[in-house]
């Protein structure tokens, strides 16, 4: 039964392997992709309840045992990611069908779509933090061939410093890595939480932290090392940039928030209360004002990563159950919301063929289901009630002050305004005001573009009033993970 | 290009040298799961020896003669220790458990099998095929 948990990694393993052999029949490629997403997608459906119902489940790889071999772990948090990103997967999968051109198709691109997924489950999954960046590793290879994928000019000039600041990054993770071990004599997550707690997480194992803070900040988009993302963002077809500004930033996040609440939390009025907390600050406030700054729907978006990034690390840093729930909620608030709204700018794209806001307008005359359905995306972004933007940034905030961390908390409240001033220019710039499209442009169907977002849109909608009992289950997660004792459990059996 | 060069004693001590470097890369592919050697290093050293050829008699010649498609070459590769990490699955085991046993095979005697050996074939086919991808394609954009 515990292998159930190596299948997101090698379902998709093994079919891209398949698909590899299938290289010339694209028709066959889409099929069996497509059937593959959807199976994930249930399987980590069933994952999720199952953990929830029964508990972390363990797999000890080839039976050798922890901590000396390498463990796969399925706790609350890392199935609820699983979750999230099979569903943006699946989702700019199939939006992909629609939109990625043959040309594209061709050259490889269900096969690396696939390796990427695995990067990404198997970062959730695993139990090693050698293995963690493995996958990180397998995760970025993939991301650099699809960000390139196609060839334009302008996308071989971004992602080569998409590439550079990876690769130095994970240079440094690997610093961090053999650091660690030379203090505390293991890779398994587990065994070193015991023996940093034993150590009491001072002097070397603080800088050892701070290394594996900036490496993951690096992958997170975090200030000050955010300054990679929103033009490499820019380049790639829209289901690509929609995949990577839903889950990439988040698989960076999703490491800091397992190491610093797993590993190092001996020391939070330092690493959480102090640098974490100010990180977010700066991070929040020069994502939004570089959104508020720009002209083009694909870079806003890109920006509005950045700053949004910023208020996950800020439910960390403040550190109290709620706003790690909050934390979580906003996770999955934004893996939802984003992907969406980086998929309406592939289809405006589509109609208008320009992503700059100021050669558009009057969309809504032409494609109102298109602009409506943005409409509620976007404002559920900007955090209005009673949509999942509202209840993803209330109880982060709401700690904010409950802590007395009040500069922080304001930030947040004004980042939140600004948010909002820029969605509403996207709106009224590419939606109202005078059509500028010409009238073949408008006859330009988007019906089945917009299908695949449907579930996107939907769940916004379901997780701002089913907010209660999401919300329970948020707290739920926060409440493992803030108690590690029973992840280190699980995994050595004591 | 040069026209006709003569390169007689590249050809001629190629055929040699890579009789060597093939039947060394395969035992270190087959040594590989208990003593030094591996599927990558013997998958490295296979395609070494191939370059080799492409070096000495040109690329098009060899073309007719290796007719493998390389990048079907990687999703077998690559399928091989996906597919052997399951059998262990179906044993009721922990995926990738390995096993192993010592048969008796004729001419050659007693001989250690184990399931590590169709995982560095995977290994050592994705590494071949895609060296020699990668090094092919550099080498058709020249014209």
């Amino acid at each position: 039964m515990n292998n159930i948990i190596i299948l997101p990694i090698i379902i998709p393993f093994i079919i891209g392997g398949i698909l590899i052999l299938l290289y010339k029949r694209h028709t066959m490629q889409r099929i069996i992709s497509g059937i593959t997403m959807l199976a994930l997608l249930a399987l980590s459906i069933f994952l999720a309840i199952y953990v929830h119902q029964h508990g972390t489940i363990v797999l000890e790889v080839g039976d050798w045992e922890a901590p000396f071999g390498i463990v796969i772990v399925a706790d609350l948090l890392s199935t609820l990611m699983l979750l999230l990103s099979t569903l943006v997967g699946t989702v700019c999968l199939f939006f992909a069908f629609r939109t990625v051109s043959r040309d594209r198709e061709k050259q490889f691109f269900y096969p690396l779509y696939l390796f990427l997924m695995i990067g990404v489950n198997g970062s959730f999954l695993t139990g090693d933090l050698f293995n963690l960046f493995v996958f990180f590793e397998v995760m970025l290879i993939s991301s650099y061939g699809l960000i390139v994928h196609g060839g334009t000019g302008y996308q071989l000039r971004e992602s080569f410093k998409y590439v550079i600041i990876n690769i130095f990054a994970s240079a440094l993770f690997i610093v961090g890595i053999a650091w660690v071990y030379s203090i505390t004599g293991t890779m398994n997550m587990a065994h070193m939480a015991e023996r940093v707690s034993e150590l009491e997480q001072t002097g070397a194992l603080n800088i050892v932290a701070i290394i594996l803070f900036i490496v993951f900040a690096c992958k997170g988009a975090l200030f000050p090392l955010y300054f990679w993302l929103p033009r490499s963002y820019f380049g790639p077809p829209a289901a690509i940039a929609a995949l990577f500004g839903g889950l990439l930033t988040k698989v960076g996040i999703y490491a800091i928030i397992r190491t610093f609440t797993l590993i190092f939390n001996h020391d939070t009025s330092f690493t959480h209360k102090g640098l974490i907390v100010t990180i977010a600050g700066f991070t929040m406030l020069l994502g939004v004002l570089g959104a508020v700054s720009q002209f083009d729907f694909k870079r806003i978006l890109s920006y509005h990563i950045i700053s949004q990034v910023g208020y996950m690390v800020m439910g960390l840093g403040i550190f109290t159950p709620l706003a790690v729930a909050g934390a979580i909620y906003y996770i999955a608030h934004h893996m939802i919301v984003k992907t969406a709204l980086f998929l309406f700018a592939g289809a405006t794209q589509k109609i208008t063929g320009t992503t700059d806001l100021r050669k558009m307008g009057g969309l809504i005359g032409t494609h109102p289901w298109l602009a409506w359905m943005f409409f509620i995306t976007a404002i559920s972004l900007a955090g209005i009630p009673p949509l999942s933007g509202f209840f993803s940034k209330f109880p982060i905030i709401l700690a904010g002050f409950e802590e007395q961390q009040y500069v922080i908390s304001a930030v947040a409240l004004l980042v939140g305004l600004l948010t909002l001033f820029s969605m509403m220019k996207i709106f009224s710039y590419a939606f109202w005001g005078k059509q500028k499209h010409t009238e073949e442009q408008a006859k330009i169907p988007v019906g089945k573009l917009l299908l695949p977002i449907l579930p996107l849109v939907a769940l916004t909608i379901i997780l701002g009033f089913a907010a209660e009992p999401i919300f329970t289950y948020s707290m739920e997660v926060a409440e493992e993970i803030m108690d590690p004792t029973n992840y280190i459990e699980s995994v050595l059996k004591e | 290009m040069m026209k006709k060069p003569n390169n007689m004693m590249l050809q001629t001590l190629a055929r040699l040298i890579i009789l060597v470097v093939l039947s060394f890369s395969i035992y270190l592919m087959l040594a590989g799961h208990n003593s030094p050697g591996g599927g990558f290093i013997g998958g490295l050293m296979t395609a070494s020896a191939i370059l080799i050829l492409y070096l000495s008699f040109g690329l098009n010649p060899i073309k007719k003669v290796i007719r493998f498609d390389f990048i079907k070459i990687i999703g077998i590769g690559l399928l091989l220790p996906g597919v052997t990490g399951l059998v262990s699955i179906f044993l009721g085991d922990s995926y990738l458990k390995q096993y192993f046993d010592y048969f008796q095979i004729p001419l050659i005697g007693e001989v250690e099998l184990t399931t590590a050996l169709p995982f560095d074939l995977g290994v050592y086919f994705v590494v071949l095929a895609s060296a020699l991808t990668i090094i092919l394609t550099i080498a058709e954009d020249d014209k």
